[in-house]
């Protein structure tokens, strides 16, 4: 197993003053270059020495990659904006209330004071197999260590896995799908702008990283367009601990209604594959009924269709049938 | 340069994981650079084609012959066919993801895989029971007609024994495809136990780690090296001079002049039309 040494590995430390001039560091350094805004997934890495980069970037004398303000009647907001800058937000919470609900169940306020938004929806998976730096799928190698008869795979994925099974840990990315989220990435080739959506990848697309960031790209802002804003929203995370502890299961919903009938929705779930799944199926099934118990029976059903258990997580299957229900309903009281 | 990549194992083993992505793009630089060497010789050589009046000499003597002679059963074709279109398959969701096309490939790999490996094992039941098994194999025997045909690539103009029903050329990259193609499927069929599909039950620990590594190798090994192969294959198969084996890959058959012109009837026998009125 890996262990947390006291002294990382030598590496050179950048710390630029703007985007344009960590984008150029990025493209003169990278793939050995490593970005660094809060920290909070980098240390384990550096410090445990599974990764070893030659040079970091960090990012907290980037003042442009900080805050939230208004646009087009949504939100852009900086990718090194804090956890806690977006839970206590007026304007997030004004109106976007389901990510400022997301980012304060993020592990600890210590954590939530440090870490990003940028960082959390970028984080690595959190499997300790690929963590210890055994050279499974994910590092490279040719297997997946918490997908054998004796793993231990408790929080490891029930929907499509493909050869690795680690899941996503993060609680803002489910939110920012809901609510049809922006990701605005910049490179020395210019700026581009992806759906959160498709932010996020499986495994099956490319075992080796969780997003669509190019080692030489830079997650700069995340824009949040009016379309869902002062919708009907519901975030429930479960976990083992009530805090500091990642998600086993988050459910996140945007909805409005048209009097008792389901209007529009998206509904995402996290932490029970490699990116955030959006529930297609179930959107599609619910627009259009009423707020009812055979709707969140049907929705929590569709929910799990093609579900895998491993060894040890059968239990995601009923959890996510019925945080899906939950989200139907808008309330956690069964 | 790293042909192979390694890795630590939970025991803090070292052990083989894959072969170096380099060498794709060697294997595929290597294709295009022999095709490249091939096409420029070809238009600047003075490599010797069997002169008209044989050919015309031999129709005489086998005009009997008939008009159109067989080169490839319909069964056979259908064989080729699905294999180059499981081959494609393969190589493309194998590499274009390397390449950095980035697309969800297992499923689609080991479904071509396993139609390359169900039209291999036809292949094999195939030309051991109803075709020539030994005619598309390289011997001994074959050395004059190497000697010949290198030979007249370098400009001489020399007599010498014509193929049997297959060219030698044909013979030499069969004998390739069957080495890597082989490798590739039986180290396949030995990976799909590590990931999720309907046909088997995952068995990571079937294989010990280094075991395992060898395997992903040698998998990698005849992957890159059928990049070039089938590059190679590619290029001869819409060569000019050759189009007329391709066509009769396509329609199965081939003119009476195309088989006095490039085939020894010794070696390849193919059966006379009867004379009039006779059955």
């Amino acid at each position: 197993m890996a262990v947390i040494h006291d002294v990382m590995p030598a590496f050179e430390l950048f710390q630029p003053e703007s985007a344009a001039d960590a984008v150029t560091l990025l493209g003169r350094y990278s793939p050995n270059a490593w970005v660094m805004a809060g920290g909070m997934d980098s240390f384990d890495w550096l410090k445990d020495r599974i990764k070893r980069p030659s040079v970091v970037i960090e990012l907290s004398r980037v003042a442009e990659l900080r805050g939230i303000k208004e646009r087009d009647g949504g939100l852009e907001i900086g990718a090194a904006t804090t956890l806690t800058e977006i839970a206590r937000s007026p304007l997030v919470r004004a109106k976007f209330s389901l990510l400022a609900e997301a980012a304060e169940l993020v592990a600890s306020p210590q954590i939530r004071n440090q870490g990003t938004v940028g960082g959390n929806v970028s984080q690595d998976a959190r499997c300790w197999y690929y963590r210890a730096g055994w050279a499974c799928y994910r590092a490279g190698g040719n297997i997946c260590y918490a997908d054998t008869p004796t793993a231990v795979n408790r929080e490891h994925a029930i929907l499509g896995a493909d050869r690795c099974v680690a899941v996503n840990p993060s609680d803002t990315a489910p939110a920012l799908v809901a609510l049809d989220a922006q990701m605005v990435i910049r490179s020395t080739r210019g700026e581009r702008v992806v759906d959160a959506e498709d932010f996020f990848i499986g495994p099956g697309t490319d075992i080796t990283r969780m997003t669509v960031l190019a080692p030489d790209e830079l997650l700069t802002a995340i824009r949040i367009p009016a379309t869902w804003a002062n919708a009907v929203f519901y975030f429930e995370k479960v976990r083992d601990r009530n805090v500091w502890d990642f998600p086993l299961l988050n459910v996140a919903a945007a909805t409005t209604y048209s009097g008792n009938k389901i209007e529009r929705i998206r509904i995402v779930v996290n932490a029970a594959a490699a990116r955030p799944l959006r529930l297609h199926a179930v959107e599609a099934a619910v627009v259009g009924q009423p707020k009812s118990k055979e709707t969140e029976e049907r929705a929590g059903q569709l929910a799990i269709e093609g579900a895998e258990a491993l060894r040890y997580n059968a239990y995601k299957i009923p959890l996510m049938r019925n945080l899906v229900k939950r989200a139907i309903r808008g309330q956690q009281d069964t | 340069m790293d042909f192979v990549k390694w890795g630590l194992n939970p025991w803090g083993e070292s052990i083989l994981t894959h072969v170096s992505w380099t060498l794709f793009w060697a294997s595929l630089v290597a294709g295009l650079m022999f095709l490249v060497a091939h096409g420029s010789y070809m238009l600047l050589s003075a490599h010797r084609k069997r002169p008209a009046t044989e050919t015309d000499r031999l129709e005489a003597t086998f005009a009997n012959l008939p008009e159109r002679i067989e080169r490839h059963s319909l069964m056979a074709r259908l064989f080729h066919w699905v294999m180059a279109a499981a081959m494609f398959t393969l190589l493309f969701t194998a590499f274009l993801p390397v390449a950095g096309v980035k697309f969800p490939w297992v499923t689609w790999h080991w479904m071509a895989g396993l139609v390359l490996t169900g039209s291999i094992v036809f292949h094999v039941v195939h030309a051991t029971v109803w075709l020539d098994f030994w005619s598309i194999w390289v011997g001994p025997k074959d050395i004059p007609e190497l000697k010949a045909e290198l030979m007249r690539e370098l400009g001489r103009d020399v007599p010498g024994p014509k193929s049997g029903k297959y060219p030698l050329g044909n013979r030499l990259y069969h004998l390739a495809i069957v080495v890597t193609a082989l490798g590739a499927v039986v180290s396949g069929v030995l990976m799909m136990s590590r990931v999720r599909t309907p046909v088997f039950t995952r068995n990571p620990y079937l294989l010990s780690d280094a075991t395992w590594g060898v395997t992903y190798v040698s998998h990698g090994l005849a992957g890159v090296a059928l990049v070039g192969l089938v590059i190679a294959h590619v290029y001869f198969a819409i060569r000019p001079e050759k189009w007329w084996i391709t066509k009769g890959m396509i329609l199965g058959w081939i003119t009476r002049r195309q088989y006095l012109e490039h085939h020894e009837p010794d070696r390849w026998r193919v059966t006379a039309n009867p004379p009039a009125g006779r059955p």
